[in-house]
Parts: C-alpha cells; sequence; structure tokens
C-alpha cells in the first residue's frame, strides 16, 4: 500500500487537499441532510396538528373537486 | 399559461417536481458512489505522475472538477435567477437558493486545493492574479446572495433581490473563464475546452472526466436534495401563516 501511494516529496500537499475536500464535502452534506430531516419533521408535526394548505381547503378548484366527488 | 402544460412547465409543480426528484435521487446517488470510487481508484491506481509536476498533478482531479462546479453553480443560479425575474416562478427561486451553498463549497475547494498545488509548483499559496483574485469574488458573490436571501425575510421579495444581484454578479463568470488568455497570470490556460484536441494524454484525461463526472453527479444530488427541502420548508412556512390566520379569526370571532 505504501509503495502504491508513494506521493513523492510534496505528498503532504497532496494529503492535505484531498483532506480539505473530504471535510468540506461531509460538512455539506451532513448539513444538507440534517435540513432535509428537520423541515419534514416539522411538516409533519403541523399537519399531524390538522392544519391544512390554503389549496387544500374550501375554495381552490381541487378542493372543489374533491367536495363535488364526496357529495 | 398554455392548459397544457410541457415537461417544464409540470416540472415547475411543487408537488411534481418532489414525486420526480423523489424517484431519481436513489438512483442518482448509487451512480455518484460509483463514479466517485471509480474515479479515485483510477485516481491512485492508474493515473502516472506528470512529466512536470510529479505526484501533485494527483490535487488536479479534485481542482479542475471543484472549478468547474464553481462556475456551472453560478451558472445555474443565472439562469435560474433569469426565469425568476422572467417567470416570477417560486421553483425558479428554490433552485436559485439551493444551489448557493453548493456552489459556494466548491468554489472554496478550488480556492484551497487550488492553494496547495500552487505551493509545491509556484513557489506560493496565493498572488493577486485575475485568475485567483476573479475566483475569490465567485466566492464573495456567493456568500453575499447567501447573506442577502438571510436578511430579507418574505421569499419572494429575497428572490427578486437576489436574482438581480445574481444576473449582475454574472458578469464574473466570463472574466474568471477568460482571465487566464486576458491577462498574464501563473495559472495555466484550459486544457480540456480547446478547440482542438485536450492537451492531456489519455492515462490522465480518463481519470479526470471520471471525477468531473462524479463531482457533476454529486452537486446534482445535492442541489436536488436541497431544492426539495426548500420546498417543504416553504410550505412549513405557509402552514404557520394559515396557522396564525386561524388563530387571529378566532379571536375576531369571539372578540
Amino acid at each position: 500500500m505504501n509503495a502504491l501511494l508513494d506521493l513523492g516529496q510534496h505528498a503532504g500537499f497532496i494529503w492535505a487537499a484531498y483532506g480539505a475536500t473530504v471535510i468540506v464535502l461531509a460538512g455539506l452534506i451532513t448539513w444538507i441532510r440534517a435540513d432535509a430531516r428537520h423541515q419534514l419533521r416539522l411538516l409533519e408535526e403541523l399537519e399531524a396538528q390538522g392544519v391544512q394548505r390554503r389549496s387544500a381547503r374550501a375554495g381552490s378548484p381541487k378542493a372543489n373537486k374533491q367536495r363535488a366527488r364526496r357529495s | 399559461m398554455a392548459d397544457t402544460p410541457g415537461f417544464f412547465g409540470r416540472l415547475a409543480n411543487p408537488t411534481f417536481f418532489l414525486k420526480l426528484s423523489g424517484a431519481v435521487l436513489p438512483w442518482l446517488t448509487g451512480l455518484t458512489v460509483i463514479l466517485m470510487l471509480v474515479g479515485l481508484y483510477l485516481v491512485f491506481f492508474f493515473a502516472p505522475p506528470d512529466y512536470q509536476q510529479g505526484e501533485t498533478v494527483k490535487i488536479m482531479f479534485i481542482h479542475a472538477p471543484s472549478a468547474w462546479l464553481a462556475m456551472m453553480g453560478y451558472s445555474i443560479v443565472t439562469i435560474a435567477s433569469i426565469g425568476s425575474l422572467i417567470w416570477r416562478h417560486p421553483m425558479a427561486d428554490v433552485a436559485a437558493k439551493a444551489a448557493l451553498p453548493i456552489g459556494a463549497c466548491f468554489t472554496l475547494l478550488a480556492l484551497i486545493t487550488g492553494s496547495l498545488w500552487g505551493k509545491p509548483m509556484w513557489g506560493t499559496y496565493w498572488v493577486w492574479d485575475a485568475r485567483l483574485t476573479s475566483v475569490l469574488i465567485l466566492f464573495f458573490l456567493y456568500l453575499g446572495l447567501m447573506a442577502l436571501w438571510q436578511a430579507i425575510e418574505e421569499p419572494s421579495r429575497a428572490g427578486r433581490a437576489a436574482a438581480i444581484l445574481a444576473i449582475v454578479g454574472s458578469v464574473n463568470l466570463p472574466i474568471i473563464k477568460f482571465s487566464v488568455d486576458w491577462w498574464h497570470t501563473l495559472h495555466q490556460p484550459a486544457s480540456l475546452t480547446r478547440l482542438d484536441a485536450p492537451a492531456i494524454h489519455p492515462s490522465i484525461l480518463i481519470p479526470l472526466l471520471v471525477m468531473m463526472v462524479a463531482f457533476t453527479a454529486l452537486f446534482f444530488v445535492l442541489h436536488l436534495t436541497a431544492m426539495r427541502t426548500e420546498v417543504l420548508r416553504r410550505r412549513v412556512q405557509a402552514l404557520r401563516l394559515t396557522q396564525v390566520d386561524a388563530a387571529r379569526a378566532g379571536e375576531g370571532a369571539r372578540a
């Protein structure tokens, strides 16, 4: 392994570049995933409380169609 | 708008977007992982050292894709901003806003890896030349746009202000691209996007192209995910507003 990955006299710079890339991208991925989960949880909580979007309530064509189907 | 919207018209519908992106994302994520693994294998066990630069050429395999995505990210922001101003469609704002932190990260990586490549090759981490300075300005543009989104609370107003700034800032893109031709700079000119054949041997070109595609796939995985989150965030805001409205209406009825 070491023989294969002998990166010469500037190995430190190469590993630093790859290390920085891993750290920055891991941070970005973690943040984007955490944000996605957080918003999903907030939405589920609000829907569990029975809050509906305007488009899902009376007046919108979609809601009217649903009401027409029910009656 | 036409009665039967085309593909992009339907894609601009947030619910349809959530459905389609949800179906595409697992596949795109798997493809990204495979491409990254293949790319890294090629970089470390296949690509030979450069005859002039030695092993430091390995930094190119992450530097060039990062720099490409820094530019592509801002191009997406610009196109989405134009779409936002013309059609006033919220999904254009969503696309522009979601691309900002991702583009900023890749711009930062282009700067860091370039600096770590510059020290052993040029003898300095940084010079204030045209290419490096214009990319640093790109990084600040990303940060400025993110700050603008944070500063204005109402999404449609924030979207318009950010779209105008983004379009004005896009003048920087050709400056970055052609800086190596227009001015004397330490940075080398383009090796891939030349009118004649690329100036790189296949043993280095192939790993580089695989890494370019892998990084680009990663960008779109992150961008789609961030766009989905942004759609959800707007729904949460809308639900909270209806909650507040309902509470006010209830108080009004009691008073």
